[in-house]
């Protein structure tokens, strides 16, 4: 079928890079030593750990719970031992740490049992649900939870489904080669998005420079039997950025304030496709991904990983040559620099590249910006990043804002072309995240102003009372001027006449005696004290299991007990309690 | 020359009028500049500018009665910001600037008195008589104001360690090429 094509604006052809590692298919990376699989490895919220150290761990297994809506569960990749759950450095690129399950495998690599899912028969939101738990996420990079993805607006039919394989960046192949391999999963899972969402139309966008690719995939498409079309896209970064894709394929622009689907469009990557359709028709959660590892190495390839290797094993696989000086996590484009080799592949590790000093020369120095405007003629969104870096540079993070710097994706495109070697995208992403840490730190001092006036509130609250506690004190005080045998039966009429002071009559016999009177003001004060406890219930009765009953009801007959036994002694210690 | 004056005069009743009308009408509740100026502040309400609270600091600065650089939780920056705002000089800090901090209880020591549950400004400790306190350091706004009434010393400031979730990416440094 023909297909128009749509053009979006800016971007790059920087050389692709991509043929040392398609030549060999897909290995299968043998298992480390040891395995450091992070909680943390979608956006939102941090999953908990499900297991304790030293449990035994099965391949599959739920090792971490997705907390709330926005997040993916996390599971063990192999069989083995968890030694640990501790701080390890996470694949970021501050090299901080990050709260990590350390495994130690045993070999056997022994699935937990398997479930596959009769996705269609549930209803959508168990779907959902099954793909939050067996952690599908976004893999092109940004792991978004998937499941969250997969809800039409609700005034708005999704009309396109985009199936992203567009693969712009260089270097990169793992997308390319699952395609190649493994179409027919791909298409599958294509087809649950689809259904889930409703989508009438299913556009599978694939670079033009990856012929190979586009053939499988429209081969599984006429395997299979269904109407998805398979679409080659002109081959220029950043084509496979999902606002981009959607333009070329669909001709939508998604504007910076709404998600696509509120335009009718929504998009995913390939191995999300296909680590969608294992986890529902196989019950396979996602445990391991396709890393593209290249660039100074003797043996270019792409593994299939299991998370939590570290990527000093991985990039041991692909014998590193002598002068590599740096490992990219990611594109070199979008990519950062590993930190530390001890780091783990996690579900955005897409492709590791060696560097070394004449695959990737050091930048020379940054000269003054020229006003060239270069960088905007780039920019595929259509920003002004010479605005942008003048304002950043000079940290005025307000006029930033005003000239949309949060709509940058940071492609690099800019920093790609400036003729004075500016890196643009630095002084962006630096402003962005001066940003939100000032949006966190303006979130805190208003709750903490919100806490102290509650707390104040409370202050002058308490205080009133206390003085008209206090003046009720002194009135009932003057009206004592009154005989003292009057005040006392009026103390005692006021605590509301009970059984427990007609068992003293000496109290109000002796009404002459001052003692007495005190006296008797302590034991209506204590009577009142107890009525007041005999009203509070207990809360927390609602559903009850019969053993809590029953322990309850020995628990209130030796209440029982022991205040029959001392009618006025309000404060039991607790040794006669346990008598 | 009667008609003219008739008019000025009309003029001047039905204006006067409409500004008395409009100060009634659009009253504004509260200083504004107070409220700009508490927005700057870091609501850490520790007292260390010698007024009760952010707010009183507030007041006196847009009263003219306090400086603007009594804030050390704020720092060079707040100054910076409330010299923007108010077109005054700006000043170095009264006191050293510290880094952000938390209080930590040292829960073995606590004996349990509640001093510092009612010196915490934002309730940000819990605990009961006789029983271990312990602070909610999400709430904690390191205003040191919990150390003082501590009878046995167990609390102590901790500086914020950089973490994952509020590491920041750095300013790209930039290169001086050396002159030949």
């Amino acid at each position: 079928m023909l297909q128009h094509l749509f053009g979006f604006k800016g971007g790059v052809k920087p050389q692709t890079n991509k043929a040392p590692s398609v030549q060999e298919p897909i290995g299968q990376a043998p298992l480390p030593a040891r395995l450091y699989v992070p909680l943390h490895q979608s956006i939102g919220g941090v999953p908990n750990p499900l297991v304790q150290v030293g449990e035994p761990v099965l391949k599959g297994q739920l090792i971490g719970g997705a907390d709330g809506w926005v997040s993916a569960a996390v599971h063990a990749p192999t069989s083995g031992t968890v030694l640990a759950i501790e701080e390890h450095v996470a694949a970021h690129p501050s090299g901080l740490p990050t709260l990590t399950v350390v495994i130690e495998p045993d070999g056997r690599d022994e699935w937990i049992s398997c479930t596959p899912l009769d996705y269609r028969s549930l209803p959508p939101e168990g779907v959902r649900e099954a793909l939050r738990d067996a952690g599908v996420v976004g893999l092109g990079g940004a792991v978004f939870p998937s499941h969250a993805k997969l809800t039409a607006a609700r005034s708005v039919a999704v009309e396109q489904l985009v199936i992203n394989g567009a693969e712009c960046e260089p270097f990169m192949t793992c997308d390319d080669l699952l395609m190649r391999e493994r179409a027919e999963e791909i298409v599958r899972g294509s087809a649950i998005f689809r259904e889930l969402l409703a989508a009438r139309r299913v556009l599978i966008g694939i670079e033009d420079n990856k012929p190979e690719a586009v053939a499988a995939m429209q081969a599984a498409v006429q395997r299979l039997g269904e109407d998805h079309e398979v679409v080659a896209v002109p081959t220029r970064y950043p084509a496979g950025g999902a606002k981009q894709l959607i333009r070329v394929l669909t001709g939508k622009e998604v504007p910076a304030s709404k998600r696509s689907t509120e335009l009718g469009v929504q998009c995913f990557n390939v191995a999300t496709a296909y680590t969608a359709y294992r986890a529902l028709a196989y019950g396979e959660p996602v445990i391991s991904r396709i890393v593209t590892l290249t660039g100074n190495v003797l043996q270019p390839r792409n593994w299939e990983v299991r998370l939590g290797t570290p990527l000093r094993d991985l990039v041991a696989l692909g014998q590193p040559k002598a002068d590599t000086n740096k490992y990219l996590m990611g594109g070199p484009m979008m990519g950062f620099e590993i930190p530390d080799l001890a780091a783990p592949v996690v579900k955005a590790t897409n492709c590791v590249i060696a560097g070394s000093p004449t695959l990737f020369p050091p930048s020379p120095p940054e000269m003054p910006c020229i006003r060239c405007g270069a960088c905007a003629e780039v920019c595929p969104h259509e920003l002004q990043p010479f605005e942008l870096y003048w304002f950043a540079r000079a940290r005025n993070f307000g006029k930033t804002q005003e000239y949309y710097l949060f709509d940058c994706i940071e492609c690099g495109c800019c920093s790609y072309v400036c003729p004075s070697h500016i890196p643009l995208v630095q002084y962006f992403r630096f402003a962005k995240s001066e940003i939100w840490s000032r949006e966190r730190e303006k979130q805190a001092a208003e709750a903490a102003k919100a806490r102290f006036e509650l707390r104040n509130a409370r202050a002058e609250r308490e205080q009133a009372e206390k003085a008209d506690r206090l003046a009720r004190a002194s009135t009932a005080r003057s009206s004592e001027r009154k005989p003292a045998s009057a005040v006392a039966s009026a103390a005692v009429v006021e605590a509301g006449v009970s059984s427990a002071l007609a068992s003293e009559p000496a109290v109000v016999s002796s009404a002459a005696d001052a003692d007495a009177q005190k006296k008797a003001t302590i034991v209506a004060a204590m009577e009142r004290a107890r009525a007041q406890r005999a009203a509070v219930q207990p809360r927390n009765t609602g559903q009850l299991s019969a053993q809590q009953q029953r322990e309850i009801a020995a628990i209130e007959a030796r209440r029982a007990a022991l205040q029959a036994e001392s009618p006025l002694n309000t404060v039991t210690p607790p040794e006669r309690a346990a008598e | 020359m009667i008609i003219t004056l008739a008019i000025m005069a009309l003029g001047a009743i039905v204006l006067g009028a409409a500004l008395g009308y409009a100060s009634i009408k659009f009253k504004v509740e509260g200083d504004p500049l107070v409220e700009k100026i508490e927005a700057i502040l870091p609501q850490t309400q520790c007292g260390q500018c010698g007024y009760p609270g952010c707010k009183p600091y507030a007041a006196a600065i847009s009263a003219g009665e306090a400086d603007i650089n009594l804030c050390p939780p704020g720092g060079m920056d707040g100054v910076r910001k409330l010299a923007d705002l108010l077109g005054r000089e700006v000043k170095p800090l009264e006191v050293e600037e510290k880094p952000k901090q938390v209080a930590i209880i040292d829960e073995a020591t606590c004996i349990g008195c509640t001093l510092c549950i009612q010196a915490c400004p934002v309730d940000a400790i819990v605990g009961a008589a006789k029983q271990m306190h312990t602070i909610i350091e999400s709430l904690c706004t390191g205003c040191e104001l919990c150390i003082k009434p501590c009878p046995v010393e167990c609390i102590h400031m901790q500086p914020i360690t950089e973490n994952l979730d509020n590491w920041k990416w750095k300013y790209p440094v930039i290169e001086i090429k050396r002159a030949a």
